[in-house]
């Protein structure tokens, strides 16, 4: 029986979401071709007893290599481990989260195994027996259909596309062995920094309050602020290029074609005029909200449902109206 | 210090796209190229650690068809000392280009290696580790800020909701993403200078590739939205449509 394997990704000893979502889609992809599903864990030594949480989405056996050499990301060490336990192993596809450990780690995986990689997927589709892939390309302004020519599939793929779906199974756990060098060890972690806004981050956030150069200043963001608090824990803020050119916001948060690519369910574009850079970073969003004191901002022509009015007016209404709804 | 810029010629982020007949590439007619705009980002940094330094070289290295002289050309006008082309069609197989990039960057000893996270027509974002996983030297992605001091690449990498601190000996690779980077405007001084400045070209040493396009498409679009309202009065019709007919929330 051929084998899929998923990725999953791990920070401070919880298994993060994303990993739930290409372990989903794996099996998917394994029910069309007849296959098994496998997860592969890397992590401090604490990560062991997690293994089985992989089951409960569709693993079948989850490789572990927990060490706490492990306990910081190293892209590195990583891909040494990864690789060795890939390469003749015979899976049929190895599925990587495009988060930004996946994006990192892929492409060394990839290069180590000489194997082609296709990132930030958006659908897999099995066709006659051969996995097709397809991504946006152009930053969403076209979308390739493709199939890789080579006995193991790399693929990454892209947060908040893949849904993540229950399935309750035992998993079984094998040990990977850590095959990390030094060399594998040359870069170093010596800090981690947490963002200043505490912001949950934009290319993996189900819901996104997006604000623009018509909020006039930093001082105005408390109104976006208190929106995303109002939407709880899965809300995350985002800003147009402007607002980061003039220093009101981190890079971290831009949206659009030198920023992030995002899908939430829900964006809001909230004084954002709605320029072709930035409508290709959101436009594959579920729902688009677009508030702005210009009826012809061409935001409008993308947005779901439109507001026409001022930020000051509107968010706080807004804001008011949610807090209820999520009071009731 | 010697640094090499990894750069590609994309279409401008302006350009209307338009899928050829041939269904599986863009139609080159109408559309501008220019420097992908992180690549840019990465030759404004190398630009600033040459001049930090006060002394040191900057090559600009592309895998193109020969139109990619044009941004070459471009870059040495922005102030790198030499260009190579690597005559060749890169596909969307980012292995194939690093093995033609590690081909060429294996003999020339650069301290550091700079690319852009990505390049903006394919946007695979894979380049720059797969480089330096093919040459054996250690690498960090998606920096933010970085600087250069005893025989060490000290760089802020981000992540989701955070920034790592990550330090590398040299010789390594960065891929820079945007934040302080903004790049320089060629002066007319420049452009000039850019004539006389070495230009090598040769073949590309692609490796094979083996991503197979099938087709091209347009992204869905979109259906004609609409306008609830004017200002807070607005509000509780936009909630309910969230809630009821879209149901987000
Ligand atoms: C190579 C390149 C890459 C780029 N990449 C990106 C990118 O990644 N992301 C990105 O966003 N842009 C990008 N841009 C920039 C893009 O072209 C636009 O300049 C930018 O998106 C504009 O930002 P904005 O909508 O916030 O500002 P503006 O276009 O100035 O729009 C402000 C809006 O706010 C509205 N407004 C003003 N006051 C109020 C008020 N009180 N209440 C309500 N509404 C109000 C106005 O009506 C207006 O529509 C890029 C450009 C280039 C050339
Ligand atoms: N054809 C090319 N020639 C030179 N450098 C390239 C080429 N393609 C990509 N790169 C570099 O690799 C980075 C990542 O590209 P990619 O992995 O294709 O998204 C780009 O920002 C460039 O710095």
């Amino acid at each position: 029986m051929s084998k899929i394997l998923a990725v999953a990704e791990q920070r401070g000893g919880a298994i993060r979401s994303v990993s739930h979502e290409v372990l989903t889609a794996a099996r998917t992809v394994a029910g069309s071709v007849g296959a098994d599903v496998h997860a592969a864990l890397i992590g401090p030594a604490a990560i062991g007893s997690l293994a089985a949480d992989l089951g409960r989405f569709g693993a079948a056996t989850v490789h572990v290599a927990a060490d706490d050499a492990f306990a910081a990301y190293s892209g590195d060490a990583f891909a040494a481990t990864l690789a060795e336990h890939i390469r003749d192993a015979g899976y049929w596809a190895v599925f990587f989260p495009a988060s930004a450990m996946g994006k990192d780690l892929a492409p060394r995986v990839a290069a180590r195994l000489d194997l082609p990689l296709a990132t930030d997927a958006t659908a897999l589709d099995v066709d006659n027996g051969e996995l097709v892939i397809e991504r946006p390309i152009l930053a969403g302004r076209a979308f390739a259909r493709l199939t890789i020519d080579a006995p193991t599939r790399l693929v990454s793929l892209r947060p908040n596309t893949f849904r993540a779906q229950d399935h309750a199974a035992a998993a079984t756990v094998q040990t990977m062995a850590a095959t990390a060098s030094s060399d594998d060890r040359r870069a170093v972690i010596t800090d981690v920094t947490a963002a200043a806004s505490g912001n949950l981050d934009v290319a993996e956030a189900p819901i996104i309050i997006s604000g623009g150069r018509g909020m006039k200043g930093p001082e105005n963001w408390h109104l976006l602020e208190a929106l995303r608090d109002a939407l709880g824990a899965r809300a995350a803020l985002g800003a147009s290029r402007a607002v980061v050119d003039a220093g009101w916001r981190p890079h971290g948060e831009q949206v659009g074609q030198t920023g992030k690519t995002v899908s939430p369910n829900l964006y809001f574009a909230v004084a954002i005029s709605g320029a072709m850079q930035h409508l290709a970073g959101m436009r594959s969003s579920g729902t688009i909200v677009a508030i702005n004191k210009d009826p012809d901002a061409p935001i409008f022509k993308v947005a779901d449902y439109g507001i026409v009015g001022d930020v000051h007016d509107v968010l706080p209404a807004l804001t008011a109206a949610i807090t209820a709804l999520e009071n009731t | 210090m010697k640094i090499a810029v990894c750069l590609k010629r994309v279409p401008d982020t302006e350009s209307r796209i338009r899928i050829a007949d041939d269904g599986r590439s863009i139609d080159p007619a109408g559309i501008k190229y220019v420097v992908g705009p992180y690549d840019e980002f990465a030759l404004e940094a190398a630009l600033r650690l040459k001049e930090a330094a006060g002394e040191g070289e900057v090559v600009v290295i592309s895998v193109g068809e020969a139109a990619s002289a044009e941004q070459l050309r471009a870059g040495l006008a922005m102030g790198a000392d030499r260009a190579v082309l690597l005559k060749g069609q890169p596909g969307m197989d980012g292995l194939a280009t690093a093995k033609a990039l590690a081909a060429e960057l294996r003999d020339m000893q650069a301290d550091l290696i700079m690319t852009g996270i990505k390049a903006t027509d394919h946007d695979q974002q894979q380049i720059g580790p797969m480089l330096a996983t093919l040459l054996g030297i250690p690498s960090i992605t998606v920096v933010a800020a970085m600087e250069v001091a005893d025989g060490k690449v000290k760089a802020h990498r981000e992540i989701e909701g955070g920034v790592e601190h990550v330090e590398a000996p040299l010789p390594a690779l960065v891929a820079i993403t945007k934040q302080g980077f903004n790049p320089r405007l060629a002066s007319l001084k420049g452009i000039m200078a850019a004539k006389k400045k070495p230009f090598e070209e040769k073949e590309a040493q692609l490796g094979t590739d083996r991503i197979r396009l099938i087709a091209l498409a347009y992204p869905p679009e979109r259906p004609e939205g609409r306008i609830v309202g004017n200002g807070a009065d607005a509000v509780p019709e936009l909630v309910r449509l969230l809630r009821e007919e879209a149901r987000v929330i």
